[in-house]
């Protein structure tokens, strides 16, 4: 649904977005994620034909980015970090206004409207105008506008930035109910248990570039190595004489519990507990220890300073590296 | 056609519905619809009754007209700031990203805003005229020929469609309605200026004049559309560095593009030169056109204003004898100094032409240089009143030197439309700024390779050759 090779994008001597390649399918969600400035938002306007590339390619809903843009707009939904809505009009005149500018019959936008006004909990302030909405309510109706056309390709950018934490968990149960067979979805963010949530997929932009991409679990491996699991035991360890089985690495351990890590937890999990059960050892619970997305997150992009101020140091360029696929 | 229009036309609906539903817009517009007319009115006839009681009934049928045009101007100024809101604000608050990711053309937000910035104004303008003109009958029985009527509505027209067209301009190369206030000043002050050439032609009953100037606006109004197209662009208008000044950036596009591949100064002319001449073919062609009009414009000016062989003493220019060359060395002809003297002349006329070409397009640019052409066309058409051949006498004033100045004076005319050009221009692969740049990089290779060494070598030769060949082809001496 969303398909790009090399996109690029140049701003005077300012290279903003550096061969990206992302390949997001139908029912899919990616999460862009990235520093300020990364290229977040100049690539979701180079995928809705507002920008133009300056090298590379873009299909989306299989249309080109760059020759056939009009086809590419009425097929993308575009939720915009500052939601730009009008704040004389209120939420009905606003939806039936851009129903109008997608060609959208009288019926069919009156039918939309209350639909969506209904399922954002917004119908009861129909009447009133924007510019006396709260935070939430605008960003909530400036989703509804995005979804007006019913597109099948939804291009979030900071979808609940700078918003109160009801009315960001609002947003975010919303964007739960768009996800479908029939849509992909790119939301750009750096709200990282946001992404965790709503994503099935990631990539991370830095300067431009991809720097890694995947899915969630994938790259925690990829990058914080096999899962860790926590045993807690009923006893205190100093009373005990065990040694874990050699299928697992012991990475820590306290007064009552130990940690270790395995590249293959079907496998050596029973073996674990076996070997406890059979020393009459009593387990009081098992569980992986909780890896955020966040040390993900860090650690690719300390990784990619590294890399480059080694470059620098050995008087290479820092962005000639290689290009990741993301999606 | 109409679906192509229909957009446009939901953009101007609803940008008018907004600016109704503003206080700031709507005040100003009724009381300039309402209170104004009448004011205007009041002042009539205490005007009237002034002037009358010392027979001055000139005058007041001159003031009447006059303030027709000001009921009808006040009200469509306000068509600038809605422009400046219209377009700046929308950038600003953002509101305008939407509106780019939906599958609007440009050409169809741009005729939706501009629909919705002039439709207001011009509706109010003209209500508050027809109220001036309704007053004016009822109290003096004034009525005004349905040819005025033709041209003030025409005027007023123009008028807003060039504030309106020249606020877009503004607006997009704006992030802000505070930058595009300030830039703003670029319309305020010309307006102001014709409003008052209007103004003088009005008391002076002189509306051949004001036809011209509203044919002159419909040129400006074609030029500043095409301007506004090309520059309200999706990717223009979300460039986050529009209010920036990147000289660093500026610097090196000129440097590339000035020294492009040549490795030596040879290789420049050979390589270069050569190139950017080739880019400003089309230039080159309209610059010589233009000094050929503007040669024949002034022959013909001989005619229309009824020279005669003694005006300006021209027939003597069958008497001229050797002894001539000794009065052009007494005004510094044949020597050095004079060189200097003619050629820094000639560039400071260049550089004049280059700061008005700046302001206007490249228009006032060639304007400026055409007019050396008006002036010998002139002399060379009364000089022919005397008996002598056209083509002698415009061989006398222009060989040698001519030879190469008219070609520097082409050269640079022509460097000077295209700088214009490029900011008229679209350019699918490059922004205003850098079409901009490359433009004033072309002009300045072309002045330092060709126009400087061609004007000091026509100023050598009009110095030392130009006063002798003048006397031979003239006098015969």
């Amino acid at each position: 649904m969303i398909h790009t090779e090399y996109l690029s994008k140049k701003f005077n001597d300012f290279l903003a977005v550096d061969q990206v390649n992302l390949d997001v399918k139908s029912g899919e969600v990616l999460a862009l994620l990235g520093p300020n400035g990364a290229g977040k938002t100049t690539t979701l306007r180079m995928l809705t034909s507002v920008l133009r590339p300056t090298m590379g390619s873009a299909h989306v809903a299989g249309y080109d980015v760059v020759t056939q843009a009009a086809e590419v707009r009425a097929s993308v939904g575009i939720l915009t970090e500052q939601h730009g809505l009008y704040g004389r009009m209120n939420a009905e005149e606003y939806l039936d206004f851009f129903g109008q500018i997608y060609h959208m019959e009288a019926a069919t936008r009156r039918k939309r409207t209350n639909e969506l006004l209904e399922q954002y909990g917004l119908a009861g302030e129909r009447k009133r105008r924007i510019g006396e909405y709260s935070k939430g309510m605008r960003q909530k109706l400036a989703l509804a506008r995005a979804l007006f056309h019913n597109p099948p390709v939804l291009l979030m950018d900071e979808p609940t930035s700078a918003m109160d934490p009801e009315s960001a968990r609002l947003v975010r149960d919303a964007i739960h109910g768009l996800r479908s067979a029939n849509r992909a979805i790119i939301i750009c963010t750096h709200n990282l248990p946001e992404a965790e949530e709503l994503a099935d997929k990631i990539a991370i932009i830095h300067q431009g570039r991809i720097i890694i991409s995947g899915e969630v679990k994938e790259l925690k491996t990829q990058l914080l190595g096999s899962p860790q699991f926590e045993i807690r035991l009923g006893t205190t360890i100093d009373d005990i004489d065990h040694a874990l089985p050699d299928v697992v690495t012991q990475t820590g351990q306290g007064p009552d519990w130990l940690r270790y890590q395995t590249e293959n937890p079907m496998l050596a999990n029973p073996l674990v507990i076996q070997s406890f059960v059979k020393n009459d050892i009593p387990i009081v619970g098992l569980s992986e220890v909780p890896r955020s997305l966040e040390k993900v997150y860090l650690q690719a992009i300390n990784t990619i300073e590294d890399d480059d101020r080694s470059a620098e140091r050995v008087g290479h360029s820092p962005s000639g590296g290689e290009d990741q696929h993301a999606g | 056609m109409l679906d192509k229009i229909r957009p446009a036309l939901i953009i101007t609906s609803r940008e008018l519905r907004d600016q109704l539903r503003d206080w700031r817009i709507v005040f100003p517009i009724t009381v300039l619809t309402l209170f104004f007319p009448f004011l205007a009115n009041f002042t009539t006839r205490q005007i009237l009754g002034f002037v009358q009681k010392y027979g001055a009934n000139l005058l007041a049928d001159r003031f009447i007209p006059f303030l027709l045009m000001i009921v009808g101007f006040f009200p469509i100024s306000i068509s600038l700031v809605i422009a400046l809101e219209s377009f700046a604000g929308e950038t600003e608050r953002r509101s305008i990203e939407p509106l780019l990711s939906s599958p609007l053309t440009d050409g169809q937000l741009y005729l939706g805003k501009l629909l919705a910035s002039l439709l207001t104004p011009l509706i109010a303008s003209y209500l508050g005229m027809i109220v001036y003109l309704i007053g004016i009958y009822r109290t003096t029985s004034w009525r005004a020929e349905p040819m005025f009527i033709v041209l003030i509505i025409l005027l007023t027209t123009v008028q807003a469609l060039v504030m309106v067209s020249g606020a877009v301009v503004i607006s997009t190369q704006t992030t802000s309605v505070r930058a595009a206030n300030l830039l703003a000043s670029f319309i305020i002050i010309p307006v102001a200026l014709l409003i008052q050439v209007e103004s003088v032609m009005m008391l002076w009953a002189d509306y051949r004049v004001l036809w011209w100037v509203v044919l002159a606006q419909v040129i400006l109004v074609g030029l500043l559309v095409r301007m506004g197209i090309t520059h309200l662009n999706r990717e223009e208008l979300l460039g986050h560095e529009l209010d920036t000044l990147n000289l660093r950036w500026m610097w090196k596009v000129f440097r590339v593009q000035f020294i492009g591949s040549a490795h030596s100064v040879w290789d420049w002319y050979r390589r270069e030169i050569p190139l950017t001449l080739r880019r400003m073919l089309i230039p080159i062609g309209w610059m010589t056109l233009l000094l050929v009009a503007a040669t024949y414009l002034g022959a013909i000016q001989v005619n229309d204003l009824g020279v005669s062989p003694g005006t300006f003493g021209l027939d003597r220019l069958k008497i001229i004898d050797t002894q001539i060359l000794k009065q052009f060395r007494q005004f510094g002809f044949f020597s050095a100094g004079n060189v200097l003297t003619i050629w820094w002349h000639n560039l400071r006329a260049v550089s004049i032409a280059v700061i008005l070409g700046t302001f206007t397009l490249g228009v006032a640019g060639a304007l400026v240089l055409m007019l050396p052409m008006v002036i010998i066309g002139f002399f060379t058409g009364a000089a022919s009143l005397t008996g002598l051949s056209t083509l002698t006498v415009l061989s006398a004033f222009t060989l040698p030197h001519g030879l190469l100045e008219i070609p520097a004076i082409i050269l640079s005319g022509a460097a000077i439309l295209q700088v214009g050009a490029s900011l008229v221009t679209p350019y699918q692969r490059q922004t205003i700024g850098e079409g901009l740049v490359s433009s004033i990089t072309d002009w300045a290779k072309i002045t330092l390779a060709l126009v400087i060494p061609l004007f000091l070598g026509a100023a050598f030769l009009e110095v030392f050759i130009s006063p002798q060949l003048m006397v031979r082809l003239l006098g015969g001496g």
